[in-house]
């Protein structure tokens, strides 16, 4: 008896964290979306009223459609070109033996480990030089270092779940290189592609750092101008940066909605480990 | 097949070197281009200064206290905030892994991280500040009696690294748990332990390795905060962190030598922690690194 009620004391204390963390975050994505849609806020609960004019505003005074159009060519070019040079490297890795393997695995860990702020302030400098940063194609190569890795690294089991005979029954009857890639790996593969890509997908909508340092005035993603946004903070009202927030919060949220259904939550921290 | 013939090319294969080990090169020249070579560049670079001797930038930044504070300042947020999330994930973890339904909870938790630190700095601008929900709350309750200050300070880039940080250490530390046998401890049980003795004897030893990794990737999430210290804290003063100096450093003065060098000592001691912290495990924890069933 006495055990037991130490044991659920206990319990009580661990989900009563839980659900502080729980109902603190909710509360702090519900100010913003309340905020987003309030006409005058002081000293009560809620708005005074309600409007959709901060939308209007935001969606031209922050230049939105440039934004978003901006977004979707970076994170679309990402995603296209992390699976053209990632599924194949994780192919080969998954299916040879090589001298130097190690090395190369430790080559595809190191970026996902390295913050990247660390490793950006050299590269951006690199990109500046080469006269590639401030334009769109020097946020799309700073957003592919971790991106190509990351595929390369959940590819890898996918691959090895496959069983080799298919494929050697692919070559015996006559099958090139690129033609098992599009009739067999692919199509077998789908999953795993669509779960590395949905991730890529996600992660490059919410990466700050790299394409902080590296874009230009045209070439901001969502995240960079909503970071300057809240930085320049006073200079339009609140309540219109909080909708731009929401903006951005639907976007990558409705995205992690499609890719959850392809992964697991734990999958999207683990990835290292893998 | 028809180049089996030639000897030189059958050795290389049988290394396991062909066409298809041929399709790793694209990425590993991409990872040598964008990553290694920027890397060497830049340490380079901090040895090449605009003026002065090759070990020029490093005597400035430890000469002016402007900038060496910064490794202090960085440290006293990113090492309480690293422990405090990874002391609070054990038990969270160890609770959740009986749960059958965890995939809401993780769901929910898997938001912030997904959001991103300059989402959850805006909210928290909204949140904690003097008119928001949380001083609102504590005033009619009566636990505050005026706005508690939570944000432009300290404490609100510590808020923002719980609410990005504890989800991160706990889904990795619930993936590590999960790893675990259960067969292990109800063995234990079984031959007496209390839950005490369980949690000590029987899984804190076999989680100390994951739990050695999650603290290292943890505190070096912490320790290279920007946009939250940034928008939520004081940047010009209490939370002046190393990742600022060095942003100013390159895109404010263009200095981009002094910018290496800085960026170069952030990531000294993140494998100085790093390389602590494993070195620590290898000592408490002598044994396979993958017991139980994981």
């Amino acid at each position: 008896m006495h055990r037991s009620l130490r044991a659920s004391l206990w319990s009580v204390v661990v989900w009563t964290v839980v659900a502080f963390f729980v109902v603190n975050l909710l509360a702090m994505i519900g100010s913003v979306v309340v905020n987003s849609f309030g006409t005058r806020w002081f000293n009560t609960w809620l708005p005074a009223g309600f409007t959709g004019q901060w939308y209007a505003m935001a969606w031209a005074e922050f230049h939105l459609p440039d934004i978003l159009v901006v977004t979707a060519e970076v994170v679309g070019a990402v995603v296209l070109l992390s699976g053209l040079i990632g599924v194949p490297a994780a192919y080969a890795m998954a299916r040879r033996d090589f001298p130097g393997k190690r090395a190369v695995m430790l080559l595809f860990l190191l970026p996902l480990l390295v913050p990247p702020i660390t490793y950006g302030i050299p590269m951006a400098t690199v990109l500046y030089q080469a006269h590639l940063a401030g334009s769109i194609w020097g946020v799309i190569l700073a957003n592919l270092v971790p991106a190509v890795p990351f595929v390369v690294l959940i590819m890898i089991p996918f691959v090895e779940q496959i069983d080799p005979r298919v494929e050697a029954a692919a070559r015996v009857f006559g099958a090139g290189l690129g033609r098992l890639f599009v009739t067999v790996l692919v199509p077998l593969l789908t999953p795993g592609i669509l779960a590395a890509l949905l991730l890529v997908l996600v992660r490059t909508i919410a990466m700050f750092e790299l394409t902080f340092l590296t874009a230009g005035p045209t070439s901001q993603t969502l995240v960079v101008a909503l970071y300057y946004a809240v930085f320049a903070a006073g200079v339009r009202p609140g309540q219109s940066i909080d909708a731009m927030a929401v903006v951005y919060m639907a976007t990558t949220l409705a995205w992690l909605l499609v890719a959850l259904r392809f992964v697991n939550p734990t999958q999207i921290v683990t990835r290292a480990k893998r | 097949m028809t180049a089996a013939m030639l000897p030189p090319r059958r050795r290389m294969r049988e290394r396991g070197l062909d066409g298809v080990t041929l399709l790793v090169l694209p990425g590993v020249v991409f990872v040598l281009a964008l990553f290694v070579y920027p890397f060497l560049y830049g340490l380079v670079l901090s040895f090449t200064p605009k003026q002065g001797d090759w070990l020029a930038n490093y005597r400035t930044f430890f000469a002016d206290p402007f900038l060496y504070e910064t490794v202090w300042l960085t440290l006293q947020i990113a090492v309480p905030v690293t422990l405090l999330n990874t002391v609070l994930s054990v038990p969270v973890a160890l609770r959740v892994r009986l749960m059958r339904h965890q995939r809401l909870l993780t769901t929910i938790l898997v938001i912030p991280i997904t959001l991103g630190t300059v989402l959850v700095a805006e909210g928290l601008l909204t949140y904690l500040g003097p008119r928001g929900w949380l001083n609102r709350f504590l005033l009619e309750v009566g636990i505050a009696g005026s706005p508690v200050r939570l944000v432009h300070n300290y404490w609100g880039v510590m808020l923002s690294l719980v609410i990005t940080g504890f989800p991160f250490t706990f889904l990795l530390t619930l993936s590590y748990v999960t790893g675990i046998d259960p067969a292990l401890e109800q063995a234990g049980a079984m031959l007496g332990a209390k839950a005490r003795a369980r949690f000590f004897r029987i899984l804190l030893p076999l989680l100390a390795p994951g739990l050695a990794i999650t603290l290292a990737l943890a505190f070096v999430q912490a320790f290279t905060v920007f946009p939250s210290a940034v928008l939520l804290g004081a940047p010009a003063g209490p939370t002046r962190v190393i990742s600022i100096v060095a942003y100013q450093a390159a895109f404010e003065q263009y200095d981009y030598p002094l910018a290496s060098a800085i960026a170069m000592l952030m990531a000294l001691v993140q494998v100085i922690i790093i390389v602590a912290l494993l070195g620590a495990r290898n000592l408490v924890f002598r044994g396979p690194v993958s017991a139980g069933k994981g």
